[in-house]
């Protein structure tokens, strides 16, 4: 097995997750937990690929699975700011009615075929940097790349400028902020919309570029759910959010690998595919996370940091606040 | 920038109405109904049709009702575990887990086997009722643990148990208990199976052909039982207290950590039973689908009865319908869209209860 490669690929997996755990950051620092990801993920999904193979244009695809996945999450933006409805429900009804959506408008797509993807890019001179250059930038989808720039933008929004303070402000102490002339409730709705289209964009990476073609609920198969676990491990900074992401993607393909191998080390693999004990590799993305999210509890008890004062509470003006 | 949303004034209601609550559950059911309608008919569906076909083939005949009990019945169980759970605000979204962890449980018992072939079923049936229970319990107490003790997120927790759980029952039916290198295990042996109406209609015929099972009367039971601990004794009005208002909860020296603990481990219990009464009364062996989303269906069940253990009743019999005669309805996502919709209504119906909705005119709010 080539480590480069799998870790190569694994930046690809980690992609998908990248995307879905930033958006879920920027929606949480404003107060709101939306637990909807895989719902808005499957959205996106469903809308880029069934764009893209009706019109041919997988940017198209790209755009419209963003805006699927930024409206569905008006709704869980209506409902939870406007009419203060318990965050966790909403989300989790988000979740069904996304996947339930998804699976309607994607009928008959799995047979769809090959489609047009994204285009994959390698990078001039630094994919010729030994060990990184083959990991990061040769031969990534564009997405990828998108990806390794989003991670830095969105650190500096949230803590370099000012915007992004109203953002923190918003989620911490909104009472305070809206003391200060911050539009609790227009940020609210701009940020959680902000993760709706970055969830989106998580499920067009998946079916544009990672794994393309829709296999229904397959098609994301919990990673939303795993980004919202990696948010709380993040504790909340797209930093670490990528660093999670890229590890998981790098695990998640390593399973792949370790699957389609027949001997390990010249001992028969008992994890290959078909054998029963490919269950148990199988189980470890998900009980990684558990222990991801333990770990990332333990730390946020101990330095007293953790999540935004106001995740998950409806701000009512006039009414006494966190 | 300045953006203009039009402005909703909530005022608390400090009388709620005794009409108030249902008619907003049946009012949001109808609009979930005629939305779901509307989104079939956009995607070339005929939701008339649809919703009449539902209704006969899950109403129409004695022979379908029973049908649709037989559905009804995990969901029950299971949305029992999420509404004991919901009731203590702890969101265990794992009954998923817990039911198959359940049914494995029960499997075991034959498979392994735990009791020796012959036993009676006056001895099986309770050890495998057991054995689910206390599986089912095991995989709710994990996340009940590390929530009491490390203040890990439940929700999360109770997810990715769900994964780890269809991979757990994948492994055995693939593996040690698969048949013939099926993704199944053997047939259960005659006497660890649930009786069924049909199995007495040598005595009474009209009974032949009705395949809902003494699982039924289990989930009804519990149901009766989990009422009469919620609203009836000083340990039930604990976790509804500490529902309620965690803070006064903890003024009043209820220990919250013991009670999260306690309440995942009966809420996986019940979820673990759904599995046992599953697979010892409707599939008769293990096999990694015997669930269709049982688990987060009851999710939805538990909030449309208010967390109401009798009310879960009805609600798990209304989803039953859907579940059995959705299988048939194309495009094939439609139920589960009708069950998130449902969900979404039955949110925006909660706000109309507790608060009298004001929609004034637009307001500038940047």
């Amino acid at each position: 097995m080539d480590f480069g490669l799998i870790l190569a690929a694994g930046v690809a997996t980690g992609t998908v997750l990248l995307f879905a755990a930033i958006g879920e950051i920027f929606a949480e620092r404003a107060g709101v937990l939306n637990l909807g990801v895989e719902g808005m993920m499957l959205m996106g999904a469903v809308a880029g690929f069934s764009t893209t193979v009706s019109t041919g244009n997988p940017w198209l695809g790209v755009i419209l699975a963003m805006l699927a996945g930024g409206l569905i999450s008006l709704l869980h933006a209506v409902v939870t700011i406007h009419f203060r409805a318990d965050q966790v429900v909403s989300g989790l009804a988000l979740t069904f009615l996304g996947s339930g959506l998804a699976r309607v408008l994607g009928e008959g797509l799995s047979n769809a075929g090959n489609t047009e993807l994204l285009p994959r890019l390698t990078i001039p001179l630094v994919s010729q940097v030994p060990v990184i250059g083959a990991i990061f930038f040769r031969d990534q989808s564009i997405l990828v790349y998108v990806g390794y720039l989003l991670v830095p933008i969105a650190w500096f929004w949230i803590n370099r400028t000012r915007p992004g303070l109203h953002l923190r402000a918003v989620g911490e102490y909104p009472a305070a902020a809206d003391a200060q002339g911050i539009g609790v409730y227009r940020l609210r709705y701009a940020y959680v919309f902000v993760g709706g289209l970055l969830a989106g964009l998580a499920g067009a990476t998946i079916t544009l570029a990672t794994s393309p073609g829709w296999f229904s609920e397959q098609t994301t198969n919990g990673r939303g759910w795993i980004a919202v676990g990696l948010v709380i491990f993040a504790q909340w900074s797209p930093i670490r959010a990528a660093f999670g992401a890229y590890l998981f993607g790098a695990i998640s393909r390593y399973i792949l690998d370790v699957q389609g191998a027949g001997t390990i080390l010249g001992i028969t693999n008992p994890f290959q595919a078909g054998r029963s004990a490919t269950f148990f590799l199988e189980m470890l993305p998900y009980l990684l996370v558990v222990l991801v999210v333990v770990i990332g509890s333990r730390e946020a008890a101990r330095k007293r940091v953790g999540a935004p004062a106001a995740l998950g509470t409806p701000y009512v003006r006039g009414e006494r606040g966190v | 920038m300045t953006l203009r949303l039009p402005s909703v004034r909530l005022e608390p209601r400090t009388v709620v109405p005794r009409w108030l609550s249902p008619l907003a559950t049946v009012a949001a059911v109808a609009v979930a109904l005629v939305i779901s309608g509307i989104i079939i008919a956009a995607v070339g569906g005929d939701p008339i049709r649809s919703y009449l076909h539902i209704l006969n083939a899950a109403f129409g005949s004695i022979g379908v009702l029973s049908d649709t009990l037989v559905k009804a019945t995990p969901l029950l169980l299971t949305g029992l575990a999420c509404a004991l759970a919901f009731r203590m605000r702890l969101w265990n979204i794992g009954a998923e887990g817990q039911f198959l962890l359940g049914a494995w449980g029960a499997s075991a018992v034959v498979l392994a086997p735990l009791l020796p072939p012959g036993t009676p079923a006056i001895i099986v049936i309770p050890a495998m009722m057991l054995a689910g229970a206390a599986a089912g319990a095991v995989w709710g107490l994990i996340p009940g643990v590390l929530k009491a003790r490390l203040g890990v997120n439940e929700i999360i927790t109770t997810l990715m148990l769900n994964y780890v759980a269809l991979f757990w029952i994948q492994f055995w039916v693939f593996g040690p208990w698969s048949e013939g290198g099926f993704q199944q295990t053997r047939p259960f042996p005659p006497e660890a199976l649930l009786p069924r109406l049909t199995d007495f209609s040598s005595a009474v015929p009209a009974f032949a052909g009705l395949t809902v099972h003494l699982g039924l009367v289990f989930g009804i039971v519990a149901a009766g039982i989990v009422w009469v601990v919620l609203e009836r004794s000083r340990w039930g009005y604990e976790i509804r207290l500490i529902g309620d208002s965690p803070k006064a909860a903890r003024y009043a020296g209820i220990d919250i950590k013991r009670n999260i603990i306690v309440v995942f481990a009966i809420s996986g219990a019940l979820a673990g039973l759904a599995g046992m009464s599953e697979v010892s009364g409707v599939v008769h062996k293990l096999q990694d689908r015997i669930s269709p989303g049982y688990g987060f269906t009851a999710i939805i069940i538990a909030y449309l009865a208010r967390f109401d253990p009798l009310k879960v009743i009805v609600a798990a019999v209304l989803f039953g319908a859907l579940i059995l005669a959705g299988r048939e309805i194309q495009p094939s996502g439609v139920p589960a869209m009708i069950q998130g919709i449902i969900l979404f209504s039955l949110i925006v119906a909660e706000v109309f209860v507790r608060y009298r909705v004001r929609f004034e005119r637009q307001a500038v709010l940047a």
